[in-house]
């Protein structure tokens, strides 16, 4: 990188003003990936974080796809799957969105209703009837603590714990016993247990497919199970998208930058092979350059971009991690490379024999 | 000899008419130390002589030695190692790279070689002493004249120690007495570090410290 470096400190303007854009496209993407993964925690955590290997919905109509919206199953279906050959563990959840109120103050939260021997919610052995387990935002939002009373829907429920950060379709969960949930949407409709999916646990080599057969359900593993929450699609869909533009767009600004900076050094690398620089010498010392400029670029970019999310993750969903940062980071310098060194393949092009008679 | 050229011929595409002839039948031979200029017109095939010593254009026919290698059958790669290691070229126009000081531009030379730049710094400072540039090494070539960018030029040329160095119009850009200065030291340096020197022009004054003066006309070389 003999004659890269000078180039870097000689032409640092240009430079500069191309490093420029590389630090705002890497804030932009490290902070859209924050994000991003921010809104996803808070849509889908209380799905995540259950202790379950797959959810069981209600089979959906012929040519759709499983729905948390629309998936209904009975209690007969968390039997059968009770006694399947391999299932550890099945567990029925509800889940409803509904209105919490306590003093002046009226959240939307997501209800969430488990068996009375589950272990899927946290601090499971104080739910009961009456009592519900508030996850840290819904206590929050609703302003109460343990002993307070909330009102979900018609109940009124006495807050027995404040445990966890389960989220979903961002709403704040709330845990209640299943006998209190089915009374909060479905009173007086439905005389038999239902639920909105089963949880499974399960040993290595359990005939899931067995058990959907005599439950009459489809059970997904759990990560497949975020595409039946339809906000978390389109909404997770639509800012990845946005991501994977910035990244074509980063690749692609690089690479006419540096189209047009070998373009104009042409004569200096037609007189630097007709000096007896070899190609692969100057490829390596043009990608230097590259590679020096994109890494300086998206460190002081992802430097930025972690600053700001220290700062507004208080107020906005932004998870700061590794993932988010380090992971966007890395694309960006790959691709960045791949612009570069595409258009740098010019270099192979040059003839030496422009240096002889050249007035530069 | 050190450079020696047998019967090249290098012709070259002309459109619909017959290939135009640059080359015919050509043989140069330079012992290392001595200068030969070769004088003649331009588009007479000078520099289409040095470009086939220089090995960046492949003739036709004929055969050329550079310090002993037959460049006939080299590969790009082997070629640009010849031009690196064993001739020195002189442009026309100094061709500095602008970003290098005067002293970094003999040792890109040294880099392209595989040496470490600190390493050869010391020579690249000798170098442009011997061409009357001490106390110049940290400018660019924008803070230099034309004359003094000419003789950075020369410097670069000699730094990897050439066996053969091919000089083309080198006072093409410099006035009468500067154009003096710098045939003069290039023959001084040809005969005091034994590089053979090929030298055209168009330009027949100041010729005194060639050995021998060649013509070239219509691609033909006559003595």
């Amino acid at each position: 990188m003999f004659v890269a470096w000078r180039d870097l400190r000689f032409a640092k303007g240009r430079f500069a003003l191309m490093g420029a854009v590389v630090v705002l496209i890497t804030l932009l993407v490290g902070l859209l990936s924050g994000l991003t993964a921010g809104l996803a925690r808070d849509n889908t955590v209380a799905i995540t974080s259950l202790p379950a290997d797959r959810l069981a919905f209600a089979p959906p109509p012929d040519g759709q796809d499983v729905s948390f919206t629309n998936s209904t199953v009975g209690e007969s279906a968390w039997r059968d799957w009770a006694k399947q050959p391999g299932v550890r563990s099945a567990e029925p959840i509800g889940i409803r969105t509904v209105n919490g109120s306590a003093g002046d103050r009226t959240v939307a939260v997501a209800a969430f209703g488990v068996g009375p021997a589950a272990k899927i919610a946290p601090e499971s052995g104080k739910l009961g009837p009456g009592r519900v387990v508030l996850s840290a935002k819904a206590a929050d939002e609703l302003n109460t603590g343990v002993g307070d009373t909330v009102r979900l829907g018609p109940l009124d429920e006495k807050v027995a714990a404040v445990e966890g950060d389960a989220m979903y379709s961002h709403q704040p969960v709330v845990w209640t016993s299943l006998d209190d949930w089915q009374k909060l949407g479905h009173s007086g409709t439905s005389k038999a247990e239902q639920a909105t999916v089963i949880a499974l646990t399960g040993h290595a080599g359990a005939d899931y497919a067995a058990g959907d057969r005599v439950a009459g359900t489809r059970s997904v593993p759990l990560a497949d199970s975020l595409s039946a929450l339809a906000s978390y699609q389109a909404e997770n869909g639509s800012l990845q998208l946005m991501r994977g533009f910035l990244f074509a767009i980063s690749a692609l600004v690089v690479g006419a930058f540096f189209t047009v900076w070998t373009i104009q050094r042409s004569g200096d690398i037609a007189v630097l092979k007709a000096l007896g620089a070899s190609t692969p010498y100057l490829l390596k010392d043009a990608l230097g350059q590259a590679v020096a400029m994109l890494s300086v670029g998206t460190l002081l970019g992802t430097g930025i971009a972690t600053l700001a999310g220290a700062l507004i993750g208080r107020t906005v969903p932004f998870v700061l991690e590794s993932a988010t940062l380090l992971v966007p980071a890395l694309v960006m310098i790959t691709l960045g490379i791949t612009g570069a060194a595409l258009s740098i393949r010019r270099i192979t092009a040059v003839d030496p024999l422009t240096a002889l008679g050249s007035a530069r | 000899m050190t450079l020696a050229m047998t019967d090249v011929t290098l012709t070259y595409p002309d459109g619909d008419q017959p290939r135009l002839t640059a080359l015919d039948t050509v043989s140069l031979e330079v012992a290392a130390g001595r200068l030969v200029a070769v004088v003649g017109p331009s588009g007479s095939g000078k520099s289409s002589l040095l470009a086939v010593a220089a090995t960046l254009v492949t003739p036709d026919a004929g055969k050329v030695v550079v310090d002993g290698t037959e460049t006939a059958g080299l590969s790009p790669a082997e070629k640009a190692e010849l031009r690196r290691e064993r001739i020195g070229i002189v442009f026309q126009q100094p061709n500095l790279l602008p970003s290098l000081t005067a002293a970094e531009q003999l040792q890109v030379m040294a880099h392209l070689s595989g040496r470490r730049p600190r390493e050869t710094r010391s020579r690249a400072l000798d170098l442009l002493d011997a061409v009357g540039l001490a106390g110049k090494a940290d400018r660019r070539p924008h803070q230099l004249s034309g004359g003094q960018r000419q003789r950075i030029n020369i410097a670069r040329a000699l730094m990897n120690e050439p066996a053969v160095m091919l000089v083309d119009e080198p006072t093409s850009a410099l006035d009468h007495e500067r154009g003096a200065a710098v045939l003069d030291l290039l023959g001084g340096l040809a005969r005091e570090r034994g590089v053979a020197t090929v030298l055209v022009t168009h330009d027949r004054s100041h010729l005194k410290a060639a050995h021998a003066i060649l013509t070239m006309t219509d691609g033909i070389l006559t003595p």
